[in-house]
C-alpha cells in the first residue's frame, strides 16, 4: 500500500486535517470521515450527482475526485449551505414546490442549484434543464426541481433588488 | 373561546386534512442534507461486506480459494455456501415458492451471481480482498431466451427433482416453472374461430429495472449479550423481513428488530429479500460485530430485482364495428435463474389477469408460463402493482393494432368499448370485480382537453407535408386509457409468505392534544409523515401539524405488509381512517361525559363534539384529550389510544386517460415529446400537491422505460447496461412538462374513498409514450414496434418503412 498522503482541507468552514490514502476518494472523505452523510453515493461513475459538492467554487461530483486532490481546498456541502433556523432559499423553495420526494438526490441538486444561480441568478427554464442535467433524479419528473431553482432565483433577484 | 369565533372553514383550514396541498414534513430534514439512509448508518466497531461475484453467466464452481483475501490486513471473515451449509442459509426461500442460492452451490446461473462474501475493516480492504478470492469456474451453454430455453436439453436448476411439481403446479420441461391460466379456453377459442375480425400480435415488454436512485443495503448488529439482533436495511416491507429472518435464522421474532430508516426510492426494487441481506446477518453473527452491506450501481442493476421480461402473444377478436367479442393471451415469461417473483402467493403472474383493461370484454383467456434463464432472479413490480403495467401495455398495445386492423380511430373504437358506469361494480371475464369507474366522462374530458380532433387534423397534414418532402418529422398521437388494480390485498385471497396482506396504524393521543400514528407501512419517497396525518387530521379533529407519523421500526410499528403496490393508502390509509374512527368513538363518550348528555346527542363536528341543536355547547378535541388523562370518567378506561388491523374487502381501481403528443425526426430517430396530458381518478385526492408529484416521477419513469431504458444481454449472457452510462435514466433536460388533471371517482368500500396513485402514472404512461411512436408510423404501414423505442431502434423502423428513401 503506498504511503498515506497528508491532506487539509476546509469543510463548511471548519479547518481539517489527516493522513489518508492516495486512492481515497473524496466522497468517502466526507461522508465516512467527516460523518458529512448529505452528500450521498448514486452511482460512482460520476453520471447521478447525489455527490455533488463545491470544490473551490465549483460544483463537483465528489465520487470522482480523490480527496488528495482536493488537498487545500475549500469545500462546502449541503450542510454548509444553510442552518436549521436560517434555511437557503433554494431549500425553502425545494420544500415550497414539492421539488423532492425521497430526498436521495437533494443535496446534490440544492448544491448544483446553488453553484448554478451564482452563475447565472435569471436563467430560463431551459438554461435550469440544461444546467441541471447532471443531477439525475428518479422521484420527481424535474418538473418541480425547474420550477423550485426558478422560484428561489426570483426570491433571491427580490431581495437583491430590494437591498439595493 | 378563540375557537369559538372562527369560522366552519377556518377551523377546516386549520387541521391541514383531506385535500390540502400540505408542505411536506419529511423535507426539512432531506433539504438540509439531514436524511438518514442506510449508508449514512455508522455503528461502533462496523465492519463492511463485499461480494465476489460471477463473471460467467452458467458455469459450475470447481474451486473456491480464499487463503489470499484473509491473509490480507484488515480481512477478518469471508464466507462462501460451505459455511452456510451448516446453518442452512446457502440458499433462501423466495417470495414466489421457489428457492434461490445466498451463496453459490456449486454452480452460478447468471452473471453477477454472488460466490462468496468478504468481510474486512472497511470499504476499501473489502474490495481489495474480493480480488483476491480465486475462484475456479467451468462454463456451462448459456440460454438467455426463454423460448430456447424450453427446448434446450441443459438443465438449469439441478437442484430440482425432474418430473416433480414446483410451487405452482406440474412443470412441462426442466427449464419450466409453471403455467397459470384464467380465464374461459375454449370459449374464447371458440369465439375467434367465428370472430368477424382478429388482430393477432406478439407484444414484447422488455426487462428493466427500477434502479431507485438509492441502491440496496443493510446494516445487521447481532447484540449477542442480550441475544438481539437489529437490522437497518432498504426494506419495503420491514415487518415481513423480521418474519423472514426469524424463520430462516431460528432467531426468536422478538429478539429481531428490524428498521427501514429513510429509504431512497424504491419502486418494488426493494420488496424482494436479497443474498446480501442474509450475509451481512450471517457476518455479524458470526463475527459478533455489525456488518454493513451496500452494493453499487452495477451490483444492483445485475443482480437485484429485474423487472417485466414478458412475452405476451395476443389475439383480439371484434366485429366489423369494433366491438370487442374476445381476448386471448399467452405470456412466456423469463423469470431468470431463480423464480424470486415479489407477487402475492397465489398470483404467479401478478394481476396479469386485469389484462382486458378498462374494456366490457365478455369472454377471455390468459395463460402465463414461467421460464428459467441464464439471467438475474427479480420479475419485481416497478412502480406498479404486480404485473398490472405488463397486462395494461398489452391491452393498450392490442387495441392500436386492432384499431389498424379495423382501419379506425384508435379513440373511438376504446369509447364504444369502455365498461359503462352503470356496469359497476363490473364482474370480468379473468376474475375482478371493478369497484368503480366512470371512463367516458374521463375520456371525454382528455380528448376535449388536447382537441385531439385538431390533434388527427395537424397529423394528418403532416403525413401530407412529408410525402411532399417539406419536413423530416413525423407525428403521433399516443393514447392510453388504463385502469390499474392495487390496494392488495383481501386476505381470502392475497398473502405473501403466508401472511395475510392487510396493514395496520396505532394511534396515541397526548394530553395536549397531539398524536402519534404508527403504521405498518414504509415510505420511500411518498410523504407518508404527511398525508397520513392528513387523514387522520379530518377523522380526529386534530391539526396534521400536531401529528407525527412514524413508520420502519418492527418494535414500534404495528404488524403490516409494507408499501409496494400502491398499496399504502388502500390498505394502510384505510387502516388510519379506522382506527381514528375509533378515536373519535371513545371521545365522543368522553364528550358526552363532559357536556353531561347521552352519548347520542352530541356529533362530531370538524375538530369537536357540540350537541346536537345546540352548537354553542361543545367540547374541542383538545379539551377531549386532556379529559381522557386527567379525569375518572365511569366506565371509561383513561387514556385515548386505538389501533386497527385493516382487511381490503377488495381491491381499488384508479384509472386515467393518457394523450401523448411526439415529434419524431425519422433521420435521426429522435423524438420529442411535444405534450403530454394526463387525467388521473384515484378516487378521494389526500393531496394534490403529492398526487401531482407523484404523477410526474411515474411518467418520468415510463418515459425511461419506453424510450430506451432496458437490461439487456448477449448471447453469452453479460449484462449489457451494467451502468447509468448505458442504463438509460432520463435527465431534466429529456424531460418534458407534463400537464395532469383529474376526475374524481370515490372508491365504494374505502373508508374515506381513496385509491391509490403512485403507480398510475407508470401504468398508463409507458403504453401512451409507446403508442405515440407507433402511432407516428400507423401512416407508412406500421403496425407494432418493440419497445424500447430508443432512436437506434426509431431509425431502423424509419428506415425499414423506406422513409430513408
Ligand atoms: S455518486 Fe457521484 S455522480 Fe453518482
Ligand atoms: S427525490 Fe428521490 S431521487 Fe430525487
Amino acid at each position: 500500500m503506498p504511503d498515506k498522503m497528508h491532506v487539509k482541507l476546509t469543510v463548511n468552514g471548519e479547518a481539517q486535517e489527516f493522513l489518508a490514502e492516495p486512492r481515497e476518494l473524496l466522497i468517502y472523505a466526507l461522508r465516512e470521515r467527516l460523518n458529512l452523510t448529505g452528500p450521498h453515493v448514486g452511482c460512482d461513475t460520476s453520471h447521478c450527482g447525489a455527490c455533488t459538492v463545491i470544490v473551490d467554487g465549483k460544483t463537483v461530483k465528489s465520487c470522482t475526485l480523490f480527496v488528495a486532490q482536493a488537498n487545500g481546498a475549500e469545500i462546502t456541502t449541503i450542510e454548509g449551505l444553510g442552518s436549521p433556523d436560517d434555511l437557503s432559499p433554494l431549500q425553502r423553495a425545494f420544500r415550497e414546490h414539492h421539488g423532492l420526494q425521497c430526498g436521495f438526490c437533494t443535496p446534490g441538486m440544492i448544491t448544483r442549484a446553488t453553484k448554478l444561480l451564482e452563475e447565472n441568478p435569471t436563467p430560463t427554464e431551459e438554461e435550469v434543464r440544461f444546467g441541471m442535467a447532471g443531477n439525475l433524479c428518479r422521484c420527481t419528473g424535474y418538473q418541480n426541481i425547474v420550477k423550485s431553482i426558478l422560484a428561489a432565483a426570483a426570491e433571491i433577484n427580490a431581495a437583491k433588488e430590494a437591498a439595493e | 373561546m378563540k375557537d369559538d369565533v372562527e369560522s366552519r372553514e377556518d377551523r377546516t383550514a386549520g387541521l391541514k386534512g383531506l385535500g390540502c396541498a400540505r408542505r411536506r414534513v419529511e423535507d426539512l430534514r432531506f433539504t438540509q442534507g439531514k436524511g438518514n439512509y442506510v449508508d449514512d448508518i455508522k455503528l461502533p466497531g462496523m465492519l463492511h461486506g463485499d461480494f465476489v461475484r460471477s463473471p460467467y453467466a452458467h458455469a459450475r464452481i470447481k474451486s473456491i480459494d480464499a487463503s489470499a483475501a484473509l491473509a490480507l490486513d484488515g480481512v477478518v471473515a469471508v464466507l462462501t455456501a460451505e459455511d452456510l451449509a451448516p446453518l442452512g442459509l446457502h440458499w433462501m426461500p423466495t417470495l414466489a415458492g421457489d428457492k434461490q442460492m445466498v451463496l453459490a452451490d456449486g454452480k452460478v446461473l447468471f452473471q453477477g451471481q454472488e460466490v462468496a462474501f468478504v468481510v474486512a475493516r472497511d470499504r476499501y480492504v473489502a474490495a481489495d480482498a474480493v480480488e483476491l478470492v480465486e475462484v475456479e469456474y467451468e462454463d456451462l451453454p448459456v440460454i438467455t431466451d426463454p423460448f430456447e430455453s424450453l427446448k434446450s436439453d441443459v438443465v438449469l436448476r439441478e437442484d430440482l427433482e425432474p418430473g416433480a411439481d414446483g410451487a405452482h403446479g406440474p412443470r412441462k420441461h426442466h427449464n419450466h416453472i409453471f403455467t397459470w391460466e384464467v380465464g374461459d379456453k375454449e370459449t374464447t377459442e371458440q369465439v375467434l374461430e367465428e370472430a368477424e375480425v382478429v388482430a393477432e400480435e406478439m407484444v414484447y415488454y422488455h426487462r428493466t429495472h427500477p434502479c431507485p436512485l438509492e441502491t440496496c443495503g443493510a446494516v445487521a448488529s447481532m447484540d449477542k449479550v442480550n441475544g438481539k439482533l437489529t437490522i437497518y436495511g432498504t426494506f419495503q416491507a420491514p415487518h415481513a423481513v423480521r418474519t423472514v429472518v426469524s424463520l430462516l435464522s431460528g432467531i426468536e421474532e422478538h429478539n429481531i428488530r428490524v428498521i427501514s430508516p429513510d429509504i431512497g426510492g424504491g419502486f418494488g426494487n426493494k420488496v424482494g429479500v436479497y443474498p446480501g441481506y442474509v450475509c451481512s446477518v450471517v457476518a455479524s453473527i458470526v463475527t459478533g460485530k455489525p456488518v454493513k452491506w451496500v452494493e453499487d450501481r452495477m451490483e444492483n442493476l445485475m443482480s437485484t430485482a429485474f423487472a417485466r421480461d414478458y412475452w405476451m402473444q395476443g389475439k383480439i377478436a371484434a366485429t366489423r364495428e369494433g366491438k370487442i367479442t374476445g381476448l386471448w393471451c399467452h405470456t412466456t415469461a423469463d423469470h431468470g435463474g431463480f423464480d424470486a417473483c415479489a407477487d402475492p402467493t397465489k398470483f404467479p403472474a401478478g394481476f396479469m389477469n386485469i389484462c382486458t383493461g378498462s374494456y366490457d370484454i365478455p369472454v377471455a383467456y390468459l395463460a402465463v408460463d414461467g421460464v428459467y434463464t441464464n439471467k438475474a432472479p427479480g420479475g419485481v413490480s416497478y412502480r406498479c402493482s404486480f404485473r398490472v403495467t405488463e397486462a395494461i401495455y398489452f391491452i393498450e398495445r392490442m387495441i392500436e393494432v386492432l384499431a389498424i386492423k379495423l382501419n379506425v380511430d384508435a379513440a373511438e373504437l376504446r369509447r364504444i368499448n369502455f365498461i359503462r358506469k352503470d356496469q359497476f361494480p363490473y364482474q370480468s371475464a379473468l376474475g375482478w370485480e371493478y369497484d368503480s369507474g366512470d371512463y367516458h366522462t374521463a375520456w371525454d374530458k382528455a380528448l376535449a382537453a388536447v382537441d385531439y380532433k385538431g390533434l388527427r387534423e395537424e397529423q394528418a397534414q403532416r403525413v401530407e407535408d412529408f410525402k411532399a418532402g417539406k419536413t423530416r418529422k413525423l407525428m403521433g398521437v399516443g393514447l392510453t386509457f388504463f385502469t390499474e388494480i392495487v390496494g392488495a390485498g383481501p386476505v381470502k385471497n392475497c398473502d405473501i409468505l403466508g401472511l395475510g396482506m392487510f396493514d395496520s396504524c396505532e394511534i396515541r393521543i397526548h394530553p395536549t392534544g397531539s398524536a402519534i400514528a404508527r403504521l405498518g407501512t414504509i415510505s420511500q419517497g411518498q410523504g407518508h409523515a404527511t398525508t397520513f396525518a392528513q387523514i387522520l387530521a379530518s377523522e380526529i379533529g386534530l391539526p396534521a401539524d400536531s401529528i407525527t407519523i412514524e413508520e420502519g421500526d418492527t418494535d414500534t410499528a404495528p404488524y403490516g405488509l409494507g408499501t409496494y403496490g400502491s398499496r399504502s393508502t388502500p390498505v394502510a390509509g384505510a387502516a388510519t381512517a379506522m382506527a381514528g374512527r375509533k378515536i373519535r368513538a371513545k371521545a365522543q363518550m368522553i364528550a358526552a361525559y363532559l357536556l353531561e348528555v347521552h352519548d347520542d346527542d352530541v356529533e362530531f363536528d370538524i375538530d369537536r363534539f357540540v350537541v346536537k341543536g345546540a352548537p354553542e355547547r361543545f367540547k374541542t378535541m383538545k379539551e377531549i384529550a386532556f379529559a381522557a388523562y386527567n379525569q375518572a370518567i365511569p366506565g371509561i378506561e383513561p387514556g385515548l389510544e386505538a389501533v386497527s388491523y385493516y382487511d381490503p374487502p377488495n381491491m381499488t381501481y384508479p384509472f386515467g386517460a393518457y394523450v401523448c403528443v411526439m415529434d419524431i425526426d425519422v433521420d435521426t430517430g429522435v423524438p420529442e415529446i411535444r405534450r403530454f396530458y394526463a387525467l388521473d381518478d384515484c378516487g378521494t385526492r389526500i393531496n394534490p400537491m403529492i398526487i401531482e408529484g407523484q404523477v410526474h416521477g411515474g411518467l418520468t419513469e415510463a418515459l425511461a422505460v419506453a424510450l430506451g431504458q432496458e437490461i439487456a444481454y448477449d448471447d453469452l449472457g453479460n449484462v449489457k447496461t451494467g451502468t447509468l452510462m448505458d442504463f438509460f435514466l432520463p435527465t431534466a433536460w429529456e424531460t418534458p412538462n407534463y400537464e395532469t388533471d383529474h376526475t374524481v371517482t370515490p372508491s365504494p368500500h374505502h373508508p374515506i374513498g381513496a385509491k391509490g396513485v403512485g403507480e398510475s402514472p407508470h401504468v398508463g404512461g409507458v403504453p401512451c409514450f409507446s403508442n405515440a411512436v407507433n402511432d407516428a408510423f400507423r401512416a407508412f404501414g406500421l403496425t407494432h414496434t418493440q419497445m424500447p423505442h430508443d432512436h437506434w431502434r426509431i431509425w431502423k423502423t424509419a428506415n425499414r418503412l423506406g422513409l430513408h428513401g
